[in-house]
């Protein structure tokens, strides 16, 4: 063994009545890498990545997350991963140092880990002047930006991040990567979807899900190669043709 | 136990921050204890009356001012045909009409006795027979007026009557606000305790922060008990305020311990903020919160006791006033406000409204789902 698996997943299947969400998909994903999973909308990738964090049963299948088993140990898994869903999900209504004492509290850090982290957070985000402001106030770039770091704010192994760049303008997409690398760089493994074809570049490794399915899985140099495509745009497309799902 | 510290602070952050909530939370109970008990009174007043006169004689005048000066009534039409006081029921104008016949003093003079003729709008029911017994009751005192008059004294009364004299127990002067005020005392807690509540956790699932949430290692448990505290205290809080206005507005003193009625109201709110939050599990979007929170407040209501009386119902709406938490409290408090009970007196009704509280939050927190 070369390298340690912290997502293991096989034929991990999500079904809601007839219809197949995911479908048997099989991956793995190894510690500290950046692993992109792209697919056009209600390609199941979503569904996918809330059944590895332990907010959705799969119906088949099976998968562990850091170690656990995601049927027997949602609970666990939780302990061990952020999220940052495609919702904006911190309270808007809550100042940032608020929302950073709240999330570091349910994580279960010290008062002087959440001082020390908040200060860390709002110095690296550069909020120091909005540190007491409500989050409501906060252009979308600084919102996703902050949502990221108080998904990683109990240092988890794992951070699955949804879309994160939705609606978010180029500067702000190339500083919120800016952040995944150093992020990376500590060691925690990054699991993110887009549908941004120009982000997977930045990944270590792509999947590309068509109708729930995963139709293609290498670096995207490897991808390239494979069919024989200029950049990733060409490879999505050739690959995505043959889609039968509508976006949503 | 810390995880519980920091979900509090942040649902009293949040509270203290709404402005509307705070007004929900003050004003409220302002508003309907200074209006309801006023407004909302059994006692009917502003009978309209309608008296047609076929006699014209003293008698009938005597009888007419007599009925006008009881302050039950409102005299709009007087007449001699009864055509008219009958089109002004048909135009609603009039609730009652009376009809004084033609030679009404003679022949009760005469034959000693007369008929008089009621005839009730009786579409609001409870204004028709109310008015009814009114008239009544201003006609049998009259006919005793005469008979005092006329009849020479004698050294025994012909006719033996028996003088029912009652006393009223616990409200002597069967004012009105006595007996509604600790009734809207307990509406004011479930409007707090299971409306609110209920459209708590629905708002964190529409604006995603659930999701978040059910994404830490956070204990369901600790998470609905998050929720509960919060809705306790600001419960507590409009009962503190709701007691102040009882004593100073309507000078209701709690005959009973005030630790007990406290008991009661911790308990109550447990359990209808249970109901709340079992709704929100429920629920997926604030508008079905809201319906179904408005589909039990209702029945709960009219069904509690507080606007009718449970003992008047019929039995199978009996037994489901049994299932009406609302029900339970509106009947101690004012066991303990007005007559003093003690705990043994009261101690079926808290062992219900505990077994109650008990099922409902472990029911919001078994349906609580972190995953789905």
């Amino acid at each position: 063994m070369d390298k340690e698996m912290v997502i293991k997943a096989d034929k991990l299947t999500k079904r809601f009545g007839d219809f197949t969400a995911v479908d048997a998909v099989s991956f793995d994903v190894a510690k500290g890498e950046i692993f992109g999973f792209l697919g056009a909308n209600g390609a199941g990738k979503t569904t996918a990545m809330r059944m590895l964090c332990g907010l959705s049963k799969p119906t088949s299948g099976e998968a562990s997350v850091a170690g656990f088993d995601v049927f027997r140990y949602p609970e666990k898994i939780k302990k061990n991963i952020g999220y940052m869903s495609q919702k904006f999900s911190l309270y808007e209504d809550l100042t940032i140092k608020e929302n950073i004492e709240f999330y570091g509290g349910i994580y279960g850090l010290t008062n002087k880990q959440i001082k020390d982290k908040g200060t860390e957070l709002i110095d690296m985000l550069d909020l120091q002047a909005e540190a007491n402001k409500l989050v409501r106030g906060l252009p979308l770039g600084w919102k996703q930006k902050l949502a990221f770091s108080v998904a990683i704010i109990h240092e988890p192994k794992i951070v699955f991040l949804d879309e994160p760049t939705g609606g978010v303008d180029p500067a702000n997409r190339k500083q919120f990567w800016e952040l995944i690398y150093e992020t990376a760089d500590k060691g925690i493994t990054i699991f993110v979807t887009t549908h941004y074809l120009d982000e997977a570049e930045y990944c270590d490794r792509v999947s590309i899900m068509v109708d729930g399915k995963i139709s293609a899985l290498d670096t995207p140099s490897g991808l390239k190669k494979t069919y024989n495509a200029k950049d990733m745009n060409e490879v999505f497309f050739q690959l995505a043709r043959n889609a039968t799902r509508s976006g949503d | 136990m810390r995880t519980l510290m920091f979900l509090l602070r942040k649902e009293f952050r949040q509270i203290f921050r709404d402005p509307g909530m705070l007004r929900i939370i003050l004003i409220m109970p302002v508003i309907q204890l200074l209006v309801l008990p006023r407004a909302a009174d059994y006692e009917i007043k502003n009978i309209n009356i309608a008296i047609e006169d076929y006699d014209h004689s003293v008698v009938s005048q005597q009888l007419t001012n007599k009925i006008i000066s009881s302050g039950y009534f409102k005299l709009v039409g007087y007449h001699n045909d009864y055509n008219k006081g009958y089109e002004l029921i048909e135009r609603d104008k009039a609730d009652i009409v009376l009809e004084i016949p033609v030679d009404f003093e003679q022949k009760l003079i005469r034959n000693n006795s007369q008929d008089l003729l009621v005839a009730v709008n009786a579409i609001n029911g409870t204004k028709a027979i109310i008015g009814n017994g009114y008239l009544s009751s201003i006609l049998m005192d009259y006919n005793k007026e005469i008979r005092m008059k006329w009849l020479p004294p004698t050294r025994f009364n012909e006719l033996p009557t028996i003088d029912i004299v009652s006393s009223n127990w616990y409200n002597p002067n069967l004012v009105y606000a006595v007996f509604m005020v600790p009734g809207i005392l307990v509406l004011l807690l479930t409007l707090i305790g299971g409306n609110l509540s209920a459209f708590n956790i629905v708002k964190e699932k529409e604006i995603g922060t659930i999701e978040q949430i059910n994404v830490t290692p956070i204990k369901k448990h600790i998470f609905i008990m998050g929720k509960l505290i919060p809705f306790i205290i600001m419960g507590l809080v409009v009962f503190t305020l709701g007691m102040i206005i009882a004593v100073v507005v309507y000078g209701i003193i709690p005959v009973g311990s005030m630790l007990l009625l406290y008991l009661f109201a911790l308990v109550y709110l447990v359990t209808l903020v249970g109901f709340g939050l079992l709704i929100s599990t429920y629920s997926e979007t604030q508008v079905q919160a809201q319906s179904l929170t408005f589909f039990f407040l209702i029945i709960f209501n009219l069904m509690s006791g507080l606007f009718t009386s449970i003992d008047s119902m019929p039995h199978w709406a009996q037994i489901i006033t049994r299932f009406i938490p609302l029900s339970y409290f509106i009947e101690v408090m004012r066991m303990i406000v007005l007559k003093g009970s003690h705990f043994h007196d009261v101690a079926y009704q808290f062992t219900i409204l505990i077994i109650m509280g008990l099922v409902l939050n472990t029911w919001a927190i078994i349906n609580y789902r972190k995953t789905t």
